[in-house]
């Protein structure tokens, strides 16, 4: 039951977002349309205005955007406007106006997701080991060299390690492609790029929890029972240590998975996470409301997953 | 994927086994997974394009009658085509879907004469009257067409998009179908340049049974009727455009490349380096060429300057004082040192600018602007003697205009657009040197007012400014492309001068048929511009830049109306072959 009401909050939740999405980007100032060069007559420009609605008045473009809005047709029924939020439909973009904004996602996610799945693999992989590792042998020099390592990685942002990258595993060497989206090859760059921060604060979080919980009092108790190290740290405290990188996982999932626009860009790899950015900057506000949904359901579904998750591994948390 | 050491102390081997390590499992798993998935989904084969062109930007439309960016419009010149077309070597309009062409004796009746059997590539034939078609449709204000503004030359067409009355009583358009095969046109005015207008993207016909059946996304079904050399196979955005060869093209025998694949993306440096590893053959935009290797890429032999068609200047908003007297404007234009800017600044070897139509156009001469004597100077002693007294004059105006050495000078700000990318970079240093000139030489101090791209354009709508940044791209080799600009009551004008000399000098000059005394009123109308009245401060002529390798690329020539039909480009033999062994063995690299 408690799920079930967890999951029913998101409902007005994610309408709420939307509805800030909505009118936030129309005060920007600026239009979809406005460019370097005026349109050749006032008729043009009105017609484009009309085509898209930007001429009606802001609560009417919202019950249109919802799909509420209702309207005289030519013969003088009363009809609902075609499309809209409820019929799961975001129009057209403004920018890219032989694309609507559904179209331009779901060619554009895949690639985001894929991207963001191995980010988000190479992130674990690398940075629990490294965390876990450096927190049992926290003592020695290793230990310092590995929380040095993880330091690093927060440190240096992906738009020095990605040219770096290419500079030395693709144009030096030339192992990978330097960019654009194809086979496997063409991820390793930028999932190592992408993954590289993630891997980082993973080592961090993993490290932290690490050397808390083998500070416990249950560690001490198995210790005393005899119980080999290596399973001290691999039954009993590694499943309080990873708490705090599960609870990171969602945020970060939903991070990686709408894609990067400095990952994107350094690799001109299609994904969504350049649209983002660049719909906001063109005032493309159907694109700009159709991304912020697509991002606000992710992390509000992470999270919630990422709660559900914590119930299994540590029997302590209840849901009710 | 170890989580502690193999030696941590009382480790026996069996403990790792399978039993509790499921969180390091799931961890592989997932990745594992991951990877499957994109050797699954990425891996789809895809037969290499013969040639690979990087096209900047995403078009963001490429019907062919709404589409304004250039980006849009190389891809649209490929797809469809009208009665001229582009000659790739000048850039000027040969004959296209039309074979030939006759004009009245006084220059405002066209009659163009279509080629036999053209079609569309689904097929279905091309005729006069799709030609009347097309154009209606593309100066009816609901298809919202910005450039409609083209179709002002010919006869009613202004007077149809600003129509505002309903149906009834509007005028027609002046082309007619006088049979299957010819097409005639008739124009408001003489205009020695309507076949370079026939050429561009808004003039193509369209094919009307697709646009009347599917409305404005006709673009986005396939298979999409072309009338180009080229037809639509895919369009993924951010990613590729794919073009084929149409077969039933006209001309389709001198088509060279079978597919081409038109990459789009806008950071200069990926596009460089997939340059470099030979992913891509041509680089048809500065824009994503790294203005700051600029030094070293030119001294390359793919890196290819040339001039064209632009000027970058400066707008003085004319209805703020101190800035409404021309005086002022003028004093504030001649402190300026061109050469360095494009010296030290935009490097690619652009000319520094005195007046606002680029050299270069067929009987024009171009007018002489302010500071000309600084830019025609041969040595640097004679450049310092003319700046020298460049800066002497211009104290003179701005004491006659009641600013005695910079005394009293309120304190302004130059806007210029911002972020998002190289580009915008130079606008900030451009406006840096400005800042410096102006403040040693004449003792004026300016603000620098960065601004987001979108609200530097409205601001500049609202004249919500005081001195700003400004470019222009012509679209046709006349002056007119450039000099229509600042009418009174022209959009894109945004500086609030109005001069009623200048707009007569301009309607004169297009009710002239004599093209020698038409020519003699634009020098006269930009003279007005640029010397005595200095709405704007020219600062320089673009130059374009081209990476391609010679070796093995062909069909690439610069131009001054910066046209590069796709249908031109080629690979040459050996370079195909070896792109051919690549596609077999895709591991290898070029």
């Amino acid at each position: 039951m408690a799920i079930l009401r967890r999951i029913l909050v998101l409902i007005p939740l994610t309408w709420l977002i939307v509805t800030l999405a909505f009118f936030l980007v129309r005060v920007a100032p600026g239009g979809p349309f406005d460019k370097e060069r005026k349109s050749s007559s006032p008729q043009v420009e009105a017609a484009i205005k009309r085509k898209y609605h930007l001429d009606e008045s802001l609560g009417s473009q919202y019950l249109r955007f919802l799909g509420l809005k209702w309207e005289r047709t030519e013969n003088g029924t009363l009809q609902r406007a075609e499309g809209g939020l409820i019929a799961g439909d975001f129009g057209l973009s403004l920018k890219y106006r032989n694309h609507s904004v559904s179209d331009i996602i779901l060619q554009g996610l895949p690639v985001s997701l894929i991207l963001g799945w191995l980010a988000f693999g190479f992130a674990l992989g690398i940075g629990v080991p490294l965390g876990v590792f450096g927190a049992v042998r926290a003592r020695g020099w290793v230990g310092g060299a590995s929380a040095i390592v993880a330091i690093a990685m927060v440190c240096v942002p992906g738009f020095v390690i990605g040219p770096a990258l290419v500079l030395v595993a693709g144009l030096k060497l030339g192992w990978f492609p330097v960019g654009l989206w194809g086979g496997p090859m063409h991820a390793v760059l930028p999932m190592v790029t992408l993954g590289l921060y993630f891997s980082g604060r993973v080592a961090r979080l993993a490290r932290e929890g690490m050397m808390q919980a083998l500070q416990s009092e249950f560690i001490r108790t198995a210790r005393a029972k005899g119980v080999s190290e290596f399973s001290v740290v691999v039954r009993h405290a590694f499943r309080l240590a990873i708490m705090p990188v599960v609870s990171y996982s969602g945020p970060m999932l939903a991070d990686l998975l709408t894609g990067s626009f400095v990952v994107e860009n350094i690799f001109q790899i299609p994904g969504i996470g350049v649209f983002l950015v660049n719909a906001s900057l063109s005032r493309d506000y159907p694109m700009v409301v159709g991304l912020v949904l697509l991002y606000a359901v992710l992390l509000l579904v992470l999270n919630l997953i990422v709660d559900l998750a914590y119930g299994v591994l540590d029997p302590r948390v209840s849901h009710e | 994927m170890l989580l502690v050491s193999p030696n941590a102390p009382g480790t026996s081997p069996g403990a790792f086994c399978v039993s509790r390590a499921t969180a390091s499992a799931a961890l592989a798993l997932t990745f594992l997974l991951a990877l499957v998935f994109v050797v699954g989904t990425g891996c789809t084969p895809r037969k290499p394009a013969d040639l690979v062109i990087h096209n900047t930007s995403e078009p963001e439309t490429i019907d062919p009658h709404v589409l304004t960016g250039q980006p849009d419009g190389r891809i649209g010149s490929a797809l469809f085509e009208g009665l001229t077309r582009f000659n790739p070597e000048t850039g000027r309009a040969i004959p296209g879907l039309a074979e030939r062409w006759e004009v009245s004796a006084d220059g405002r009746v066209y009659t163009f004469h279509l080629r036999p059997k053209i079609a569309f590539s689904t097929g279905e034939p091309i005729s006069a009257d799709d030609f009347v078609w097309s154009w209606n449709r593309a100066v009816d204000p609901l298809t919202a067409a910005d450039y409609a503004g083209f179709y002002f030359y010919i006869r009613n067409g202004r007077a149809i998009s600003n129509w505002t009355n309903g149906p009834a009583g509007r005028p027609t358009l002046g082309i007619r179908a006088v049979d299957p095969r010819t097409v005639e046109v008739t124009l408001e005015n003489p205009t020695p340049f309507f076949p370079d207008l026939c050429a561009m993207r808004i003039m193509t016909v369209v094919p009307r049974f697709a646009v009347e059946r599917y409305g404005d996304q006709w673009v986005r079904h396939s298979p999409l009727p072309c009338s180009g050399p080229y037809q639509l196979v895919s369009w993924r955005p951010n990613d590729r455009i794919r073009l084929k060869k149409n077969p039933l093209y006209w001309d389709a025998a001198n088509v060279p490349s079978e597919t081409i694949d038109v990459l789009s993306g806008d950071s200069p440096s990926t596009a460089l380096n997939l340059f470099l590893t030979g992913e891509i053959d041509f680089i048809v935009d500065k824009t994503v060429i790294p203005t700051d290797l600029a030094d070293t890429l030119k001294q390359r032999p793919e890196f290819h300057p040339y001039n064209y068609l632009g000027n970058y200047f400066v707008r003085f908003n004319c209805t703020r004082k101190p800035l409404d007297d021309a005086r002022v404007r003028r004093a504030l234009s001649l402190v300026i040192d061109k050469r360095r800017l494009v010296d030290r600044i935009t490097r690619m070897g652009e000319r520094p600018a005195d007046a606002l139509v680029p050299p270069g156009m067929e009987g024009y001469e171009g007018a002489r602007g302010l500071g000309r004597n600084a830019l025609d100077a041969r040595t640097p002693a004679e450049f310092d003697a003319a700046m020298a007294a460049n800066v002497v004059e211009a104290k003179r105006l701005l004491a006659e205009a009641g600013f005695p050495e910079g005394r009293g000078f309120p304190r302004l700000s130059y806007m210029f657009n911002a972020g998002g990318g190289g580009g915008a970079r130079m606008h900030e240093q451009i406006g840096i040197e400005m800042q410096a000139m102006l403040q040693r030489h004449l003792g004026i101090a300016i603000d620098m007012r960065p601004v987001e791209y979108k609200t530097y354009l409205m601001e500049m709508s609202q004249r919500n400014y005081d001195i700003c940044r400004g470019s222009w791209i012509g679209d046709y080799s006349d002056p007119t492309t450039f000099l229509d600009m600042f009418q009174s009551d022209n959009g894109n004008n945004r500086t609030g001068w109005r001069n009623a000399k200048y707009d007569t000098l301009l309607e004169r000059a297009a009710a002239t048929p004599d093209t020698r005394e038409r020519a003699r009123l634009l020098l006269e109308a930009e003279t007005l511009l640029v010397r005595d009245e200095a709405p704007i401060m020219p600062l320089h002529y673009y130059v374009g830049m081209f990476a391609y390798d010679p070796e093995r690329v062909g069909g690439i020539y610069p131009n001054l109306t910066d046209e590069h039909p796709f249908s031109a480009i080629y690979r040459k033999p050996r370079a195909l072959k070896t792109a051919a062994a690549a596609g077999a063995a895709p591991a290898t690299r070029k």
